[in-house]
Formats: structure tokens, sequence, C-alpha cells
């Protein structure tokens, strides 16, 4: 191209890039650092009052406490029974339930509805009533927490029972393979994938009603032991206790991931 | 076996899909169905195969299918329909293991069948590692491990690039040379209705009925040299359909 006096020559600019996401891994634990030492700052100086925060040095040494005096144990264990009895009998039953209301449409027509009004339901509302039901003891507890992750579980089931692709389900038709083979072998799945994520809601949905179910009738329980303090003002051991739970949902959220990665290696 | 459609209608809540189809589909014989879109092939197929009731009219088997044929109506489908979470062994042998086969016979039906189709190697392979074109090349062999007597195929070429359908239709006029099998195959493209019909059954625009039936003689594994006179087929095709594709073109979707 023969270039003259007015003839300006200049590279194209870049205006691709952007609004992808790349891991940074690092930035997470510093956030959590910076939060933790500025808290720290402020609580040793005196810029945040002593009623407004722990001290986070003082809640560590709170859960060193805890698990020297073996009271950690005495508190993690019956709590994460009720936790564990009361999710799988809550989840099981979802799971059930979701896959009749995928596959009936007499039982999605008749418990669709029942769900729906179940769902918005506060289930720490009912709990005076599980206690009446169930006994003060363990059953109440495990009622509560079941119910709680009942529900979105079938949520999650049926509606992923729905997304299962049709021409999967079409394919196997054409093939004269059985009903149950259908289900069995393209149905679940097909479904799984829906029925996983669902899970992570309803243990977190769990631990959530672990601490309300332990507001009565509990001496011991990771529940009872947060109540305890925050009814006392007890901050230190309040954020212990808060600090337990969140790493509990954290390693639940990990065993939800390795679950995934064993039963859906297919997709990545 | 032969299947003939008898005076088939058929219509989605007051939309009129088909009208009076009448068809044969004779053995060893490649029935391709052409129409423009919308004009009620897909579902002609689906009524063909059983996976649709007709509103009204029947299709009929004349004589029963060869003893060893396992499903008689196979499909071969647009999307594949390969299970993902399943290998390519394992997504032929879904396909037997309801038939009261015992575990040794699959193996050698599967192994059988991915030996004729060139697809041994990729027995493991899950379809994601797959391109479009060996995903369809596995459910041709699904399809044939049951042995069928007659292919219900729908538009199986349509998802595939140029290149690749170019491949297959290759494989399928060589697979028809060595077993003869009996089809009827839906597309919307002319130059495969063309190079692997038999007969083409020409649709109009909804609802659907047969607008003409065009026969070539031409040997299937001869037409590649004789492109001037299919190139004159599929001239005279398009000149039937192009008033009726316009149309088409401009209705409103209002079946589904």
């Amino acid at each position: 191209m023969p270039t003259n006096k007015h003839q300006v020559n200049k590279e194209v600019p870049f205006r691709g890039g952007g609004f992808t996401h790349k891991p940074l891994l690092f930035v997470g634990p510093l956030v959590f650092v910076f939060i933790i030492a500025l808290l720290e700052w402020g609580t040793s100086t005196g810029w945040i009052s002593d009623l407004t925060l722990p001290r986070p040095s003082g809640v560590a040494q709170t859960l060193v406490d805890l698990y020297h005096s073996g009271l950690l144990f005495k508190h993690l264990l019956p709590s994460l029974t009720r936790l564990l009895m009361g999710s799988l009998m809550g989840i099981t039953a979802g799971i059930a339930v979701g896959l009749l209301i995928g596959l009936f449409n007499l039982v999605r027509a008749g418990a669709l509805p029942v769900v729906a009004a179940l769902f918005p339901v506060p289930k720490i509302a009912l709990l005076p009533l599980f206690v009446i039901w169930f006994g003060i003891d363990e059953g109440s507890k495990y009622a509560l927490i079941a119910l709680g992750s009942f529900t979105p579980t079938v949520v999650a089931t049926y509606a992923a029972i729905d997304n299962v692709d049709r021409g999967y389900i079409r394919m196997g038709q054409s093939f004269g393979l059985s009903w149950v083979s259908i289900v069995r072998k393209i149905v679940l799945p097909g479904a799984l994938p829906g029925i996983l994520s669902g899970l992570r809601i309803s243990l977190a949905i769990s631990i959530i009603l672990l601490v309300a179910a332990e507001m009565l009738g509990a001496t011991y329980g990771i529940g009872a032991y947060v109540l305890e303090a925050g009814s006392l003002y007890d901050l230190e051991r309040l954020f212990a206790g808060v600090f337990i739970l969140s790493v509990l949902g954290v390693i639940i959220n990990w065993f939800v991931g390795v679950l995934e990665r064993r039963l859906l290696s297919w997709r990545t | 076996m032969n299947l003939h459609i008898n005076n088939i209608s058929h219509s989605y809540s007051n939309v009129n899909v088909l009208e009076n189809i009448n068809l044969e589909i004779n053995q060893h014989q490649i029935v391709c169905l052409v129409g423009p879109s919308g004009c009620g092939k897909s579902t002609l197929l689906r009524l063909i195969g059983g996976l649709e009731k007709p509103s009204s009219g029947q299709v009929t088997q004349i004589g029963s299918p060869p003893e060893n044929s396992i499903n008689p109506l196979t499909y071969i489908f647009q999307d594949f329909a390969l299970l993902p979470w399943r290998n390519v062994y394992d997504n032929i042998s879904l396909v037997l293991e309801d038939h009261g086969i015992g575990k040794k016979e699959i193996k050698n039906i599967v192994d059988d069948v991915l030996t004729r189709t060139k697809l041994s190697e990729f027995a493991n392979a899950m379809p994601k590692q797959l391109s479009g074109g060996m995903k369809q090349r596995v459910a041709i062999a699904r399809a044939l491990s049951v042995r069928p007597a007659v292919l219900l195929m729908d538009e199986p070429l349509s998802a595939l690039d140029s290149q690749t359908s170019e491949l297959l239709m290759d494989d399928l006029v060589s697979l028809w040379d060595r077993e003869k099998f009996t089809a009827c195959y839906v597309t919307h493209n002319l130059s495969e209705a063309v190079r692997l019909g038999h007969k083409i059954v020409v649709l109009s625009r909804r609802p659907g009925t047969i607008s003409e039936v065009v026969t070539i003689d031409i040997p299937l594994n001869e037409r590649k040299n004789h492109t001037d006179e299919l190139d004159k087929k599929q001239k005279y095709l398009w000149n039937l359909m192009r008033e009726e594709a316009l149309l088409a073109d401009k209705e409103l979707i209002n079946a589904d």
C-alpha cells in the first residue's frame, strides 16, 4: 500500500478481553488473614470495644481450651450424630419422593402442592410440636433436621428428573428397553448431577437447623454451646462455636465435591 | 419385511401435520423423505417406528422380520443420543441388555459390530471424546447391533459439518453395498437424498401430503460417476419444493 503524507497508520486497538474467570488461589486465604489481622489489631488497641467483637486470639484460645478439656468432642459427637441421622432420613425420603414426583403424574399432581406448602414453612416454628410428637430427646431433633433437608431435596430431585434429555428416553424406548431399565440406566444417571447439587443446599440447611434443634432439651451439642454462650453474652465462646459450624459446612461441601468427582467423572 | 403406510393422518391439537399419507418401504431399499421445514417428515418417521400414535390410519409390517432381529424398527437420531456417562462399548451393550441375551453373546455382538464399523479401538472412549462424525458412527454401530429389519434415520448427517457428512455418506453407501439394509431416511438436504435414495418422497408444506415420488435407478455405488444425472434430479426436486419452501419459511410457528 502506498503511503502519503495525509495517511496515518496505526495499529488496531485491542478491545477484547475481560469477562472471564481466572482462579486466583492465594486471594481467598489472604482476605481471611487480613480480616483476622485487622480484628486482632482493632481489639488489642481498643479501637474495637470488647462488647462489639471478641479478640481472634481469644477465640483461638477458647478453641484450644475446649479441645484440651475434652468438651469439644462431648459437644461435637451428639451434634454430628444428629446431623447425620437427621439429614440421612430427610435426604433419603426426599430423593424417594422426588423420584416418584418426577416419574408418576398422579404423585406429581398430589404431592407437589403439599411440598410447595411445606417448603416455605419455617421448620424451627414446628420444634415445639415435634417435641410433643417425637419426645424432647433425639427424636424431635432428628425430625426437625429431616424435615428441613427433605423439602429442598424433593425439589432438586424432581427438577433434575424433569431436566433429563427427553432424547435419551426416546432412544431407550425406540430400542425396546423396559421401563425399569430406562429409569435405572437413563433417568437416574441423567438426574444425578442435579440431585447432588441439591445435596449441597440440603446439607447446609441441615447445619442451620442443627443449631435450632438444640434450642430445646440439649445439654451438649455445638448448637447448645453456641446458644448458651449467646445468652451469657460470652463472645469468645460464641465465635468459637460459630467457627466450628463454619468448618463443618466447609467439610460437608468438600465431601459433596468428592462425591461429585467420583460419581460424575464422565462430565469432566 | 416391507412396511406399508396406510392413509395416515396426524394432528396435534387442531393443527393438521400430515394428511392421507400412503407409502411403501420395500426391503433392501432406501426411501428418502424430503420436504420444507415443518412439513412433518420427522413426525412421519416417529409414526412409522411406533414412537407416536397416528390420529388415523396405520403402519403395517408386511411379512415378519428376520428371526434373529432383536429390534426390527431401529432409529438413528440427528443428535446421536449417546449416553454421556457410558463409553462406546456400554452405549452399544445398553440396547442389547433388555432382550434376554446372555452376557457372552452381548460381548460377541458388540465386538462384531465394532469390527464391522471399524470402531474397535474406540470401545473404551467416552462420547465427549469423540468428534460428531465418530459419534454418529457409534450410533450407527449401535443401530446395527440389534439387527434391524428397517433403519429409521432422522436427519443423521444434519448435525455434522459438510466434510464429515460427505465421509459418512460414503460409509453409508458402502454399508448398503455390503448389507443391503432397508431404510427410511429423513433429510432436508437434497444432495443426500439423490446420493442415498432409491425412492425420494417429496412432502408438501403443512399439512404434509405426498406431492411426488421420484425414483432413481442408478445403483448407489455408481452414483458418484453419474453426477450430471444426479444434478438434474436434484434440480428437479428443488423446483418441486422451491415455492413450498418459500411459503413455509414465512409461516408463523404455532404448532408446538
